[in-house]
């Protein structure tokens, strides 16, 4: 695909509106009790569109992974809505979640997760199979997805013996490899030296391109700015500006309401 | 993949693993000899009765075992032979009395008396010499389990019984007495003599029923015609007269089935311990299970599949050492019996005792947070 393609289907994309995979309406997060109680998420609004890498980034204490959480329906928000591929969560039993999340949600964790007694194949194999995937259709599956971050000659090592760049790259084969519509990372860099944190960030924004899916990671590492389709800021619980880039040219948008309330808070 | 991860989990931790698997197996292996040997003890208890060649038994009333019962008179094995749907009524003596070793000392025997060509009770599983061995003068045969407790070495050694000398013609091997007592078998007549019983009484009439007798018919008449200081019992009632006497009675019993419930506690928690700790190390990964949308019963599937590895694989190894236990302990005085029905018991147990020790490791993995998956 020549870069003038790419171009013009994004400008078809912005023409017609763009589906939304992920919802989430005026969310509010109080975490803790008593003494210790944190209003974490303030009111959260935004959309997640297929086709795109959206970078959600903040100061630490911002209120990133909260929303993560919520998003990927780990968390339960204190007030506000969310849906996910058109699902609603509202009323939802913990039960009612997961499987939303085997449906729908694929996570990637700053500390990888991976299961240490289990290898790279099998990693991947058990987020299959928890989704009911089984048998020679999700080897073939898990080693697709392994070949897709670049890990063909990987498949049978164990997470100790493999490099962090490595293990997060498993991370996001096993995301990948149960097809959800959206893709949450929690500061997927963090842990890595910039040559890998790069990397992955690279294989995020490939696999943020299919249409199939949409893509969010928090993070607050400037390095990770170039690979963003869209960038959220966030601050103390509020979303306080959106970019869009589009090929070197940055729209910012500040959400002056967004400012205001905070100043007053 | 909940095999494999159940599998793994397990096998990550050895030394985690070894423990749980001496829980199991101290289990099982306990449970095995206690209930092996209340096998054991039931068959022992119940060996004479179910040799002996009676469906129906007389005997003093309120007898509470085979050993140990009061003489009734000698006569009442014609009254049992004049009843209807009887076809032979044999007299059989037994009784406590003391045996004097040739080399000093004397020990507790249970006389059994029973002339051998009326059937009866004859001594079986003979090793050496038979039973019409019985028929010279002074002749026992006593079982070689026995040999040294009673003071001899082989056929032909002598000893005293009251004031009666005695001659060892044959050995049997494993016909043992519950109460560690040696069985000492010999003919009716000598027995009256060893235990100096007069000749107008005996212990026991062995009733025989005729083909096609009603048992219990039989029974009403010959308790008719008997007096009422005697009583009359079906075999299968004799037999568990004795076993509640032996095995309850005396508490021997309730000690031994006591033993197993230890057993089974102890592995119960060892088994709890290891699988409940094991659980909390890898709950990060279940908290990831849980983040990748793992429902919660595939994660207790994980659970319980670590626990029923745990579980064949300790039986596998407590039936190993039971077996051998078993096996040793073959011709020692308390032989421990195990049954492919107590094999099938222990699997059931074990598997329900490592079941229920999943419980406490499940309900730990259900109270997960599912955010700590992004803790660092
Ligand atoms: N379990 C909790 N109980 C109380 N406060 C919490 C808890 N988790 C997070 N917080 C607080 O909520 C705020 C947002 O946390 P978090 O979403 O983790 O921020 P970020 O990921 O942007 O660093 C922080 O002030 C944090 O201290
Ligand atoms: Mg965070």
């Amino acid at each position: 695909m020549t870069a003038a393609v790419a171009e013009a289907e994004h400008e078809v994309d912005q023409a017609s509106p763009a589906p939304v995979f992920l919802e989430a309406r005026d969310i509010v997060k109080e975490l803790g009790h008593g003494a210790g109680k944190v209003r974490a998420l303030k009111g959260v609004s935004l959309t997640l569109n297929p086709g795109e890498l959206t970078l959600l980034m903040g100061p630490s204490g911002s209120g990133k992974t909260t929303l993560l959480s919520i998003m990927g329906c780990i968390l339960s928000p204190t007030s506000g809505s969310l849906s996910i591929a058109g699902d609603s969560t509202e009323g939802l039993s913990p039960e009612q979640l997961a499987a939303l999340r085997r449906r729908h949600v694929g996570f990637i964790f700053q500390s990888y997760n991976l299961f240490p007694t289990l290898s790279a194949e099998e990693n991947v194999r058990l987020a299959l199979d928890v989704r009911g995937g089984r048998g020679s259709q999700a080897v073939v599956d898990a080693q697709r997805a392994l070949y897709q971050v670049g890990l063909r000659h990987r498949l049978k090592s164990y997470p100790g013996n493999l490099s962090g760049g490595e293990q997060q790259r498993v991370a996001v084969a096993r995301a990948l490899a149960g097809s959800p519509s959206v893709i949450l990372a929690d500061e997927p860099t963090a842990a890595l030296d910039s040559e890998n944190g790069l990397a992955v960030m690279g294989l995020l924004s490939q696999i943020a391109k299919d249409k199939s899916r949409a893509v969010l990671a928090v993070t607050h590492d400037p390095r990770t700015v170039p690979f963003a389709d869209r960038i959220l800021r966030i601050e103390d619980g509020l979303i306080v500006g959106e970019e869009r880039r589009t090929e070197g040219v940055e729209t910012v948008h500040e959400l002056s309401r967004n400012r205001k309330r905070k100043a007053n808070a | 993949m909940t095999l494999t991860l159940a599998f793994r989990n397990l096998f990550h931790d050895r030394v985690r693993l070894a423990v749980t698997l001496i829980g199991i197996l101290f289990s099982i292996v306990l449970v095995a000899v206690q209930l092996g040997l209340y096998l054991g003890a039931r068959s022992m208890i119940i060996a004479t009765i179910d040799r002996a060649d009676g469906d129906l038994w007389v005997m003093a009333y309120g007898t509470k075992n085979f050993e140990e019962a009061q003489p009734i008179r000698a006569r009442d094995r014609y009254v049992a032979l004049s009843t209807p749907g009887v076809e032979r009524a044999i007299p059989l003596v037994t009784a406590f009395t003391d045996w004097r070793k040739p080399t000093g000392g004397s020990t507790l025997i249970v006389v059994v008396g029973a002339d051998p060509e009326n059937g009866g009770l004859a001594p079986w599983n003979m090793v050496e010499g038979d039973v019409s061995g019985l028929g010279v003068r002074d002749a026992v045969i006593v079982d070689k389990t026995y040999l040294a407790e009673l003071g001899i070495k082989q056929v032909g050694d002598t000893a005293q019984v009251g004031a009666s000398r005695i001659r060892v013609t044959g050995l049997t091997e494993g016909i043992r007495s519950f109460t560690v007592t040696p069985f000492v078998f010999t003919t009716l007549n000598r027995a009256r003599q060893l235990i100096d019983m007069p000749a107008d009484n005996i212990t026991y009439v062995l009733v025989k029923l005729s083909p096609g007798a009603d048992i219990e018919k039989v029974r009403t008449d010959l308790r008719s015609r008997l007096s009422a200081d005697s009583e009359v019992l079906t075999r299968a009632e004799f037999r568990q007269r004795s076993l509640n006497h032996w095995l309850f009675a005396t508490g021997a019993g309730v000690a031994l089935l006591g033993g197993a419930a230890l057993g089974l506690i102890v592995g119960t928690v060892i088994v709890a311990q290891t699988l409940y700790s094991s659980t909390k190390d890898h709950l990060p990964e279940f908290a990831t299970l849980r983040a990748l949308g793992s429902s919660s019963g595939y994660i207790n599937k994980v659970i319980l599949a670590q626990a029923g590895l745990s579980a064949l694989l300790g039986y596998a190894l407590g039936m190993a050492i039971a077996l051998t236990i078993v096996y040793l302990s073959e011709h020692t005085a308390l032989p421990i019996i195990m049954s492919p029905g107590l094999a099938a018991l222990l699997l059931g147990l074990t598997v329900a005792m490592c079941s229920i020790s999943a419980l406490a490791a499940i309900n730990k993995v259900m109270r997960i947070d599912p955010a700590m998956v992004f803790s660092k």
